[in-house]
């Protein structure tokens, strides 16, 4: 008995084309040499784990992602009366684990959007890595927190102190807003030798990165090595 | 990790790759929860991965005690692999409880090594080197460690910061003669 029924994704990494029935018959290795979306999906949502501040938002692989999940689903419903249980449940196996990576990558942002909605919101920088549907519920999430503040706490306070934002109407700068804190220990690992690279501005650290192992370092110097995606945090 | 299918030939293409045909008796290498979820349905039996061997666990296990400052390379996963195949792969083994005890006194060890590496950190650490090191003992320690490191950068550098002011009318470096050299690498 023959599945032969593969999932058509028009993604550009493709998984090879060995999709139909007579088909490389021979081949019983997957594809592992090309990076697929489950693995950059699997390597992103662990960045965005450890890094304390929320990262870019990846909507391109997003987007595949739930496309192929979407096809996946299709087919199992096809063929669902031609295949033997065990396969069928594989199958379903095979999606629930790339829906609970796509779930969970969504979570840890909204985590983070949940703690540090004030400070993204003022901040241009951070805005622009968030999704059109996380910057909805950002402003949503503002929106409800200020006037349940208001409503329980801080309507009934003086003048004075009823900004969610200042400790006081005497404060100079908005200090009751939370901020990620970039100076947190992270473990990390390269794939390449990156060379010496300097972790502070006075030149007397620096670290020289060998290929896969981890190092434990400051976020803060890092960060751009992250996005060039030069490093990944385990 | 290698599977040997016991029924029809079938092939998956998944979202993760393409894995099949299988043919009854021949070995196929398929990720670990493919394996294990066949195991389970009794339609295959696993092949050990060839680190997990009575043999080359003991060979570990004696450099690890040999070699105090240093891990060995193991996979990165290995208590999590280790654990999943023992518990539903028992008897494809054909020494498990010497595999499984070997594996503790590795785990045992490795630990040992972490705990008097941690004694290092101090004020001077701006980064830590691990070589070999697995995910099980990064997630142990991981909590600790950041904690520890980042409670040294912060009293560490208030102290640094408060010497600068009283110096600052003096041309020359602040404070540099009271710090020791600072060593830049601590390789485990």
């Amino acid at each position: 008995m023959d599945s032969g029924n593969g999932s058509e994704d028009g993604t550009p990494w493709g998984r090879g084309d060995g999709q139909g029935d007579d088909d490389d018959i021979n081949r019983d290795w997957g594809h592992k040499d090309i990076p697929n979306d489950v693995e950059v999906l699997k390597r992103v949502w662990r960045n965005e784990k450890s890094a304390p501040e929320i990262l870019a938002y990846e909507s391109l692989l997003v987007e595949r992602v739930q496309e192929q999940i979407a096809n996946m689903e299709e087919n199992i419903l096809a063929a669902a009366e031609s295949l033997d249980d065990m396969m069928l449940s594989i199958f379903e196996m095979d999606v629930n684990r790339l829906m609970f990576l796509l779930r969970a990558y969504l979570r840890v942002r909204l985590s983070k959007i949940d703690k540090f909605a004030l400070h993204i919101m003022r901040t241009a920088d951070l805005w622009d890595r968030l999704s059109p549907q996380e910057q909805e519920y950002a402003s949503k999430f503002v929106d409800v927190l200020s006037k349940h503040m208001h409503d329980s706490v801080l309507g009934k306070l003086e003048k004075a102190y009823e900004s969610m934002m200042k400790q006081a109407a005497s404060s100079e700068e908005n200090d009751m807003i939370v901020e990620p804190n970039l100076d947190t220990y992270v473990f990390c690992r390269s794939k390449t030798a990156l060379g010496t690279f300097q972790l502070d501005d006075k030149g007397d650290e620096t670290v020289d990165m060998m290929p896969n192992d981890l190092y434990i370092l400051r976020y803060r110097p890092v960060r751009n090595l992250i996005e060039t995606d030069r490093i990944e945090l385990v | 990790m290698a599977g040997q299918g016991a029924s029809e030939p079938a092939l998956f293409t998944e979202l993760e790759g393409d894995y099949g045909p299988f043919r009854p008796q021949i070995p196929v290498t398929v990720p670990l929860w493919l394996g294990i979820a066949m195991k389970k349905r009794s339609k295959c039996r696993i092949q050990p991965p060839d680190w997990m061997s009575v043999e080359r666990l003991s060979e570990v296990l004696e450099m690890e005690r040999e070699a105090p400052r240093e891990f060995q390379p193991l996979p990165f996963h290995y208590v999590e692999i280790a654990k999943l195949l023992l518990d539903n792969a028992r008897e494809d083994f054909e020494n498990n409880y010497m595999v499984q005890s070997l594996l503790e006194d590795i785990k045992d060890v490795r630990w040992d090594k972490v705990e008097k590496g941690l004694k290092n950190l101090s004020g001077r650490t701006h980064a830590v080197k691990l070589k070999n090191i697995s995910a099980m003992e990064v997630n142990r320690m991981r909590t600790f460690t950041v904690r520890a490191l980042q409670s040294f950068f912060k009293h560490d550098n208030d102290d640094m910061m408060k010497q600068t002011p009283t110096d600052s009318d003096s041309q020359s470096t602040p404070s540099s003669s009271d710090r020791l050299p600072r060593r830049t690498l601590r390789p485990r």
